[in-house]
């Protein structure tokens, strides 16, 4: 008389309800779609046009006209983080895209493999892996230029190897288990198997190492802007907002403040959500709850 | 004085009503056995004792140890009675030790904890302890890992870690299920031997009414966490009273009706050949230059099947059986030798020449829980093996073809929009036949089919097997280290040991009258109830 583990009680409606008692991934979800809500808003309306400069109401504090203050050429700084979010949530979300795209098929490959194959594969993986994320971001952006297209594509490089691994680790725990024996005996091949048995069985693990990925764009994005190397001019981005205040800093601190907290809250809600939906989904949580 | 009462137990968990009023008791130097199926409460029963439960959990009635109110006991006093005064034996060797640790740790951790002994004391105790467990000095240091020894050893190891102590009590949950039979009849020697020696009680939980009849002097039988029948073990079982209790014996001796016998017909083209197999596996890198050895795990293993006939593999726990089901069914690639399957050599082809061979080739697991896909429902884990048809069936006649299967194997056709989790262990087995014989195949590879199942689901999955093979002639290769299901529906048998196979011939004659060393202590060592309910009735009367 053992008790399972792994029995999952997978009904759609029992998760949901599961996750609405899950504070971490309540509030998670609840900051995330804020801040998806608040870019969507911007495309159809803004407090004011982030690209007319008003210098008479430049370095202006809070008020009830410009609830965040307005920067030193005036523009309002709620209707910035607004169109900022959107492009802070574009490029970080083509880089997990392209992170998973090419990452979870090299690892489950990798995995169904084996052999050299896997081990070819992934000491490439390490080669990328090794290189500071950030540092190559910025040698590939200098070499292309700066702009939002390349910073996506170096920000979304440095995802491949994460997602490669986590698939291949979560893969190659699958693979030794009795049904995907019972799949091979059936006949299939392993590519058959790796996408219809590996991958459904693996799915929740990547969905939380993307959010998790995703939070961590998010921050590259800013990080690449604030050295000039992201979204360019007039384009509002959170990073580019962080650089401009930061020679007002004492003169302006909303400048800085603003812009600051739109990254801690939006990063903090990515991480507790990705937190929410590991502990509802993982099977040894669910026992003590 | 009894050491160990329990009365009119009762205890929930979540609403769920696990011991509706139990009761046992447990003499000093007395050996009880607490019989039931999986889902009867015999392990919370267990737990409770040891004030070892879930935190949902409600317990009420009385459990009194050496004069102890268990129930009302703090938590501090528990501490100093678990592993002092009570001592446990679990299931599952691979998970009970740490692997961190080394043996000699884990036995003298314990001993340290409670009797405030200094290291070295308690290591030399903790020495002592491992000798007596079987595990001597010279081949056994303390220093070792659970990962260096086998599944047997590490039974030993918790053993001693659970009697180091000298307790009064031993609660032994499952302790030789994971076991072959020739390590579980040494293990149950050695519980014999620790109860004569310290006067200690012991608590043998298990589902396997063989064994509790061969070791218990008295005898709990649970049922949905009531008590069905106690007393002494001999009167209990020979006379059968309780109508649980014959169904439950009749269950454990169970032997499916098989009018029709297949037994080899020489002039026949034999179904299945394996010539002269051999398969290696590389040695573990013990450096950066050198291999351990290479391990033979089939040496040089020759068999042929005929069509419809039923064939046991007997053997040992890591004797090569499994790995040749392997090479059987095309998993793995022998290093030397070769399989023909309808006469065509299956050996060294690809997938897709092995496509006409898949298909009449199925397999069944030990593992009802594992062998599933837990994130795909029924209709597609059992309509998996039709992939390798000709022609792939249309959805209405591949939910046709699921119904019928599902029908065969004596589940309802509703249940194919099911997810596995939702069947119990018997059902989940019934889906697994169900999946091997959707393509009507030749031959059905069953790897310890029924070793995971409690005794009267066995006789329900026997009497499918059989069944099954009379319908439709399916031809069987059972690999199993039970020698009751050998027995039951094989028509011959082949012993396997370390790799070789060491005697053949059918299955009456090899199991009455073994000739080779290897299928004597296969034989020897497993429990049989008829033999151990005459034993009883001698020594008590």
């Amino acid at each position: 008389m053992t008790l399972r583990a792994d029995i999952p009680d997978e009904t759609f409606t029992g998760i949901l309800a599961k996750a609405f008692r899950n504070t971490a991934f309540v509030t998670g979800f609840v900051i995330t779609l804020l801040i998806l809500a608040m870019a969507i808003l911007s495309y159809v309306w803004t407090p004011y046009d982030v690209t007319r400069l008003v210098i008479a109401d430049k370095t202006q504090g809070p008020s009830l006209a410009h609830w965040f203050g307005t920067d030193h050429f005036g523009r309002d700084i709620l209707a910035m983080i607004m169109v900022g979010a959107r492009n802070s949530i574009a490029v970080a979300l083509v880089a997990v895209g392209i992170g998973m795209g090419v990452g979870v098929p090299l690892g489950a490959f990798a995995a169904a493999r084996g052999g050299l194959v896997d081990e070819a594969l992934m000491r490439v993986n390490d080669l990328v892996f090794a290189f500071p994320a950030l540092l190559s971001a910025i040698m590939i952006t200098a070499i292309f230029g700066p702009g939002a297209v390349n910073a996506i594509i170096a920000i979304g490089i440095f995802n491949i190897p994460v997602f490669a691994r986590v698939a291949r680790a979560g893969a190659l725990a699958i693979w030794p288990r009795e049904f995907i024996l019972a799949a091979r005996a059936a006949g299939k091949s392993s590519t058959q198997i790796s996408v219809e048995h590996v991958l459904p069985n693996i799915a929740t693990l990547l969905l939380v190492q993307g959010t998790i990925q995703f939070a961590l764009g998010i921050l590259a994005e800013a990080g690449l802007s604030y050295l000039g190397l992201g979204a360019q001019p007039p384009m509002p981005s959170w990073g580019r907002m962080l650089f401009d205040a930061q020679t007002r800093m004492v003169v302006a601190p909303w400048m800085a403040i603003f812009p600051g907290m739109a990254i801690v809250v939006t990063v903090l809600g990515l991480n507790l959500l990705g937190d929410g939906i590991a502990d509802i989904l993982d099977p040894k949580s669910r026992r003590q709850r | 004085m009894s050491l160990l009462e329990i009365e009119d137990l009762s205890l929930t968990i979540g609403g769920a009503r696990i011991l509706k009023g139990m009761g046992i008791s447990v003499a000093p130097g007395e050996i009880m056995g607490l019989v039931g199926e999986s889902g009867s409460g015999k392990s919370m029963a267990a737990l409770t004792v040891m004030r070892l439960l879930p935190h949902a959990a409600r317990a009420t009635g009385r459990v009194s140890f050496d004069g102890i109110d268990i129930l009302a006991a703090s938590e501090d006093q528990m501490c100093a009675l678990r592993g002092d005064d009570i001592g446990m034996v679990f299931q599952e060797p691979m998970t009970a030790l740490n692997p961190v640790k080394t043996i000699g740790e884990q036995v003298a951790e314990g001993i340290r904890w409670h009797s405030g002994a200094t290291r070295a004391e308690a290591e030399d105790r903790a020495r002592k302890m491992l000798d007596r467990v079987g595990l001597p000095e010279a081949k056994f240091p303390l220093s070792r890992y659970p990962h260096e020894l086998s599944g047997g050893q590490r039974q030993r190891v918790v053993i001693a870690i659970a009697c180091a102590l000298k307790p009064k009590l031993l609660i032994a949950d499952e302790p030789t299920t994971a076991l072959d039979v020739v390590l579980q009849a040494q293990i149950l020697d050695l519980l014999r031997d620790l109860v004569a020696e310290n006067r200690m009680g012991l608590l043998l939980i298990s589902h396997d009414l063989a064994v509790v009849t061969e070791m218990a002097d008295r005898i709990t039988i649970l049922r949905h966490g009531e008590v069905m029948e106690a007393g002494d073990t001999a009167p209990t079982l020979s006379a059968q009273l309780h109508p649980y209790t014959r169904q439950l014996a009749q269950a454990s001796m169970h032997v499916p009706a098989r009018p029709k016998t297949h037994l080899a017909d020489t002039a026949a083209k034999p179904l299945l050949e394996v010539e002269g197999v051999t398969r290696d596996y590389r040695g573990r890198r013990i450096s950066l230059f050198r291999r351990a050895p290479d391990v033979r795990a089939v040496d040089d293993v020759s068999l042929s099947m005929a069509a419809g006939q039923s064939v046991a593999l007997v053997g040992r726990s890591g004797c090569g059986k499994s790995t040749l089901a392997r090479m059987v069914l095309a998993l793995d690639r022998p290093s030397s030798g070769a399989i023909r399957f309808r006469g065509e050599t299956i050996t060294g082809r690809s997938e897709a020449e092995l496509a006409p061979a898949r298909r009449d080739m199925q397999v069944v697991f030990q593992d009802p829980y594992g062998s599933f896909d837990p994130r795909q429902k029924v209709e597609r884990l059992i309509a998996e093996p039709l992939h390798v048809l000709e022609k792939w069936p249309t959805r209405a006649e591949r939910r046709e073809m699921v119904a019928h299967a599902l029908h065969e194997v004596g589940l309802d056709q509703r249940d194919m929009d099911k997810y596995p989790h939702e069947f119990s262990g018997g059902q989940r087995q019934r889906l697994s036949i169900a999946r091997a014989i959707i393509t009507r195949p030749k031959l059905v590879v069953a790897d310890e089919p029924v070793s995971a199942l409690d005794v009267s689901i066995r006789a329900q999955i026997l009497d499918l097997f059989a069944s099954l093979n009379q319908k439709l002639g399916i031809a069987y290769l059972f690999i199993t280290h039970d020698l009751t299901v050998a027995r039951a529906i094989t028509d011959e048998v082949l012993v396997m040991h370390e790799g070789r196979i060491v005697e053949r011939g059918k299955t009456n004659d090899v199991l009455d009258r073994p000739q080779s060393e290897a299928a004597r202590a296969l034989v020897a060592a497993a429990p049989d109830l008829h033999r151990a309910i005459a034993r009883r009735m001698q020594e008590q009367g």
